[in-house]
């Protein structure tokens, strides 16, 4: 790739050293630290202190991750050598997944569909309606969660998958925008003749439209799957029993347990690396997908 | 990429190999059909827009409905504004009733009009949390759009590959709570990775989190870490639009890379630019996941952020009138905060046109 601004033209080899250096030390920030959470995760907990300058693991072991997971025999010795805290993060993972499914699938549904109408159909009150989804964009969510903690706590939702995903499932502002941005960057002729062919408009919708956008359906899903994996502030206030706990509530408690004295870093960091791992495998197979994703959920 | 589609027979095609839709309508039949087996096919309805009646009497009054657009528009609208009214709409209207009560959760609450405002007004607690939130929005989105610049001019320049990209926007995809509890770990005053090799320059070991003075700047730090490689990657976005010519035009005048960066790059990236920061400030004016996990508003309230206050106020304390004063407070000052910063940027017009 030739660059047409060509940077320090007086020792252009040199710029582009400098320049690379930066970038590889930007690369080196931004996966050091995740690395020494694997490192630590992998390493025994009871060389935490000798080894905390190691670049590597020490004494390698699988054992934090199992014992966070509870795949060791409660009876096992090594449960006795140190006051471990308590987890059950396999049962978190679970409910991380089935809370991301929840929120994630019918958002996506029902906001395309949303996203068609104000896309392509003519009806009463078109313009105020959206209007109305874009400034619900301006509000903090801080605002809204005190209500919605109230309405969730009256209908009995608390500690319920339904009540942590409700919010999310029938739209989010975002996921209206996004699909109805990328709806109106389509030329509508597809569309035009296959009505005049006497398609009706959920046929249109199903057949045509869907199918079209399914890149950006894509996108979406990833962008709206991350966020729900990673979300925090509202499965804490509604979802803090353990059996339907996130992932990051998960860590949270689990973190707060040993508030007073020093924290279970080894399980700590075996929960955090747990984590990462589905965020990592899906930047491993999907890279490219991934990071488009992001630069289109940009300013257009 | 998206795909951008033209109508061309492919397209065609590839809807006709569609099956199983639920609407039993075939579309775009074959032209051979038209005259003979299919009813639509034989009486091609004319579009109106309005969504005037089509009489389809094969199927009944039901299916005609199914071609009337306004018809079709409010079911496909039906679910999406029904969770907008429900979740957004009527809790919005709800916060600013609360605002107006002193309620507990534990008795009904009890309308005291506007008596929460002049309270809020007074609490030196409120005010003291604002401006540690705002210090907080100040020690991040500075330093966070010029790493963010930096990075994507040097992403621009040398290295496109979409695995330094990956890797640049790794933190920002790791959750909240893990990049907090992350650097909680890295700077742990005696186990921790970081301070070890603080410790090997000889600069001691610092208790990033247990500090007042510091353990505000090291949240907004592990903020900039999370945040700049998502900056970057939008900045990059934002440079690639700008039209090579441009650049061309400005080398041949003579004007050397940091002469073209000023004169070109930055004021064309403005859209970008309004973008990253309205929400980038909106998003670290409400900061809260990385201080529950951390310090917890601790040490000595240094880092009882606005909403980690009005989380104390609703949740612990459980003065739900209170909290909703404080974060209607909160949304009129973001939108202030907005509208000057679009002002200002003067969003709306672009050097392109």
């Amino acid at each position: 790739m030739k660059s047409v601004v060509t940077s320090f033209p007086s020792r252009p080899n040199l710029g582009r050293w400098f320049g690379y250096s930066i970038l590889a030390l930007f690369a080196l920030i931004s996966l050091g630290p995740i690395w020494i959470a694997v490192k630590t995760a992998l390493s025994d907990s009871r060389t935490l202190f000798s080894t905390a300058s190691s670049f590597l693991p020490q004494d390698f072991t699988l054992f934090n991750i199992q014992r966070v997971l509870g795949w060791v025999n409660p009876a096992d010795p090594r449960l006795a050598q140190m006051s471990f805290g308590k987890i059950d993060f396999f049962r978190a993972l679970v409910n991380s997944g089935i809370f991301t499914a929840l929120a994630v699938v019918p958002q996506i549904a029902c906001s395309a569909m949303a996203a068609y109408a104000f896309a392509r159909l003519r009806f009463q009150g078109r313009r105020l309606i959206f209007f109305l989804f874009l400034s619900a964009t301006m509000i903090p969510g801080v605002v809204l969660f005190i209500p919605n903690f109230i309405l969730i706590k009256d209908l009995g939702w608390l500690n319920t998958f339904q009540g942590m995903a409700a919010p999310y499932a029938l739209m989010t502002p975002f996921a209206v925008f996004f699909l109805r941005q990328m709806f109106l960057s389509t030329p509508r002729e597809l569309e035009e003749s296959a009505l005049i062919d006497g398609a009706s408009y959920f046929a249109i919708f199903f057949r045509i439209v869907l199918p079209v956008h399914r890149s950006a359906l894509a996108t979406l899903t990833i962008l709206t799957a991350l966020s729900a994996w990673n979300e925090f502030f509202w499965p804490f206030l509604v979802g803090r029993s353990e059996s339907v706990r996130v992932m990051a509530v998960a860590i949270n408690a689990f973190r707060q347990q040993q508030a007073g004295g020093t924290p279970d870093w080894s399980g700590l960091m075996a929960c955090t690396v747990l984590g990462i791992v589905p965020i990592a495998v899906l930047l491993v197979l999907f890279g490219r997908k991934v990071v488009e994703s992001f630069q289109y959920a940009g300013p257009r | 990429m998206v795909t951008r589609v033209t109508c061309g027979e492919s397209n065609a095609g590839f809807i006709r190999g569609v099956v199983g839709s639920p609407f039993a309508v075939p579309l775009m039949p074959p032209r051979k059909m038209s005259v003979s087996s299919s009813p639509r096919a034989s009486s091609p309805p004319t579009r109106s827009p309005s969504g005037g009646s089509r009489a389809r009497g094969h199927y009944g009054p039901f299916h005609a409905l199914l071609y009337r657009e306004t018809f079709c528009a409010w079911i496909f609208i039906a679910p999406a504004l029904f969770g907008f009214t429900v979740f957004y709409l009527l809790p919005a209207l709800r916060a600013i009733y609360i605002s107006l009560t002193n309620w507990s959760l534990l008795r009904a609450p009890k309308f005291i009009g506007t008596a929460n405002y002049p309270h809020l007004w007074n609490d030196a607690n409120f005010w003291n949390s604002m401006k540690i939130t705002v210090l907080y929005v100040l020690y991040n989105i500075p330093i966070q759009t010029v790493i963010g610049l930096l990075l994507a001019v040097l992403l621009n320049q040398l290295g496109r590959s979409v695995i330094l990209r990956s890797i640049i926007l790794a933190p920002y995809l790791i959750a909240n709570v893990i990049a907090a509890i992350l650097w909680f770990w890295m700077l742990d005053p005696i186990l921790g990775f970081g301070n070890a090799m603080l410790q090997h320059l000889g600069l001691g070991r610092i208790p990033f989190f247990s500090d007042e003075r510091l353990a505000l700047p090291t949240i907004a730090a592990v903020n900039i870490w999370r945040h700049m490689g998502l900056v970057a990657l939008l900045f990059y976005t934002g440079i690639q639009t700008i039209p090579r010519d441009i650049y061309e035009a400005a080398r041949i005048e003579g004007a050397g890379p940091w002469k073209s960066f000023w004169g070109i790059t930055l004021p064309l990236l403005r859209p970008t630019m309004v973008f990253v920061l309205v929400t980038s400030i909106i998003g670290s004016f409400q900061v809260f996941d990385s201080i529950a996990v951390t310090t917890l508003g601790g040490p000595a309230n240094s880092t009882r952020t606005i909403v980690w206050y009005i989380y104390e106020a609703a949740f612990v304390n459980f003065r739900m009138g209170y909290a909703s004063a404080m974060s209607c407070a909160l949304f009129l000052c973001l939108a202030v905060v907005t509208i000057v910063q679009m002002r200002i940027l003067r969003s709306d017009k672009s050097e392109l046109g």
